[in-house]
């Protein structure tokens, strides 16, 4: 049942080096450079987003991601949200509206994987990048590089899927929109919707808790993924693997990682997702196509290789 | 000019240029020394122990190597880009 979250607002991703991270997040992938703050992080998003930022970047010793946020409809929802997950035993931390820039107060909760979530009602709207509210062109002129549009969704590794997934469905009113089941029945991989998009977040299931497997952004068509693919060859990108098609959420897509290791997808594509849609679920026992269609098997780099 | 790297426990030897991260050259001459990770400093999974020779470093991700074995020469392969022939040893 819905309960008011909206869709992915924002993931902050540290990084090694921010000279080395931008030419990765701006001039590569061909997201937005939109401010700065004086703790040195870079705020960023894709072009067609309304609100200020989706992606916030921060230099420090280590990579990963900090936390992600979503944005709910309303401050009565955010509200109503903090009281249930108080009432349902996880303890939450208000941080104050203007932290982030443009940002309203968040409320940040850690999940059972170990991952820090936020929810916020409030960020500035300065409108789609480049062109007009009204009557607007299709697209702004001078994009960068892959001219990705939006911040999309994260792909999370932690130990307990179960406890993230209660959280997600009874507390957050997600949708589990796919599943992969092992041979006992227990969910190795968690695909949840909070729209009708196929994914909005997810989980694998990994030993370690709070581990980062990447931040993927939206592409419209299949000849941007491939054109993705030329650009991440033209500056010599470690790529993981790719471009290929998923059979989970059937996405069209490409991973590469940042000059930090992060890794990066983009993608276009794939399937939808209403309430009333059963879960697809995917056997462990065909993993490899599962993940990657056409080559049908795993590399273990994929599964393995997270910040 | 590239510079010879001795992998002491696993007796192979490659050339790398020193442009290249030590764990470029090894992919480029397709020596399965090492997995290849994020190639990033990030992940951790090429890690090495420098035994002798010169090099630069970047910056590599803390929490796979803490200041103290950076300093015993702990290091991630993605990150070492060599200025004379080294001598190095792989890790788990």
């Amino acid at each position: 049942m819905k309960k008011g979250v909206m869709r992915p607002g924002h993931i902050q991703i540290r990084v090694l080096d921010m000279d080395e991270a931008l030419e990765h997040y701006r001039d590569l992938i061909g997201l937005i450079e939109v401010d700065r703050d004086d703790q040195g992080r870079v705020y960023l998003k894709g072009w067609t987003e309304v609100d200020k930022f989706s992606v916030v970047l921060r230099e420090t010793d280590h990579a990963g991601m900090d936390f992600t946020g979503y944005k709910v409809l309303d401050n009565d929802t955010l509200n109503a949200l903090e009281s249930e997950l108080n009432d349902k035993g996880f303890t939450t931390t208000e941080i104050a509206a203007g932290e982030l820039k443009g940002c309203g107060r968040r409320v940040r909760f850690t999940a059972p994987t170990g991952h820090t979530f936020e929810l916020f009602a409030d960020k500035e709207q300065t409108g789609k990048w480049g062109i007009q509210a009204r009557n607007p062109e299709a697209w702004p002129r001078g994009l960068k590089g892959m001219r990705a549009t939006r911040f999309d969704h994260c792909l999370l590794y932690g130990d307990d899927l179960e406890g993230n997934l209660a959280l997600f469905t009874d507390i957050l009113g997600f949708d589990l929109a796919e599943q992969v089941l092992d041979p006992e029945g227990n969910r190795a991989a968690l695909f949840l919707s909070c729209s009708s998009k196929a994914h909005d977040v997810a989980f694998i299931k990994h030993d370690e808790k709070d581990k980062f497997h990447h931040a993927s952004f939206w592409l419209d068509t299949w000849q941007d993924v491939l054109r993705a693919a030329d650009l991440i060859s033209m500056t010599d990108t470690p790529i993981d693997i790719g471009p290929t098609r998923h059979g989970l959420t059937h996405g069209q897509t490409i991973y590469f990682f940042d000059p930090s290791g992060n890794r990066t997808e983009v993608f276009c594509g794939g399937d939808y997702h209403y309430p009333d849609h059963p879960t697809v679920t995917w056997d462990a026992e065909v993993l490899g196509k599962a993940i990657f269609y056409h080559d049908r098997e795993l590399n273990e780099r994929f599964l393995t290789v997270l910040t | 000019m590239p510079h010879l790297i001795s992998i002491a426990n696993q007796n192979s030897q490659f050339l790398c240029q020193e442009q290249r991260s030590l764990l470029s050259g090894l992919e480029g001459q397709k020596i399965k020394a090492l997995q290849i990770g994020c190639r990033g400093g990030g992940c951790g999974v090429c890690k090495i122990r420098i035994l002798d020779g010169n090099y630069q470093s970047k910056k590599m991700s803390i929490k796979h190597v803490s200041a103290d074995e950076l300093a015993a020469g702990v290091a991630l392969s993605c990150r070492i880009f060599p200025l004379s022939d080294m001598t190095v040893e792989t890790l788990d």
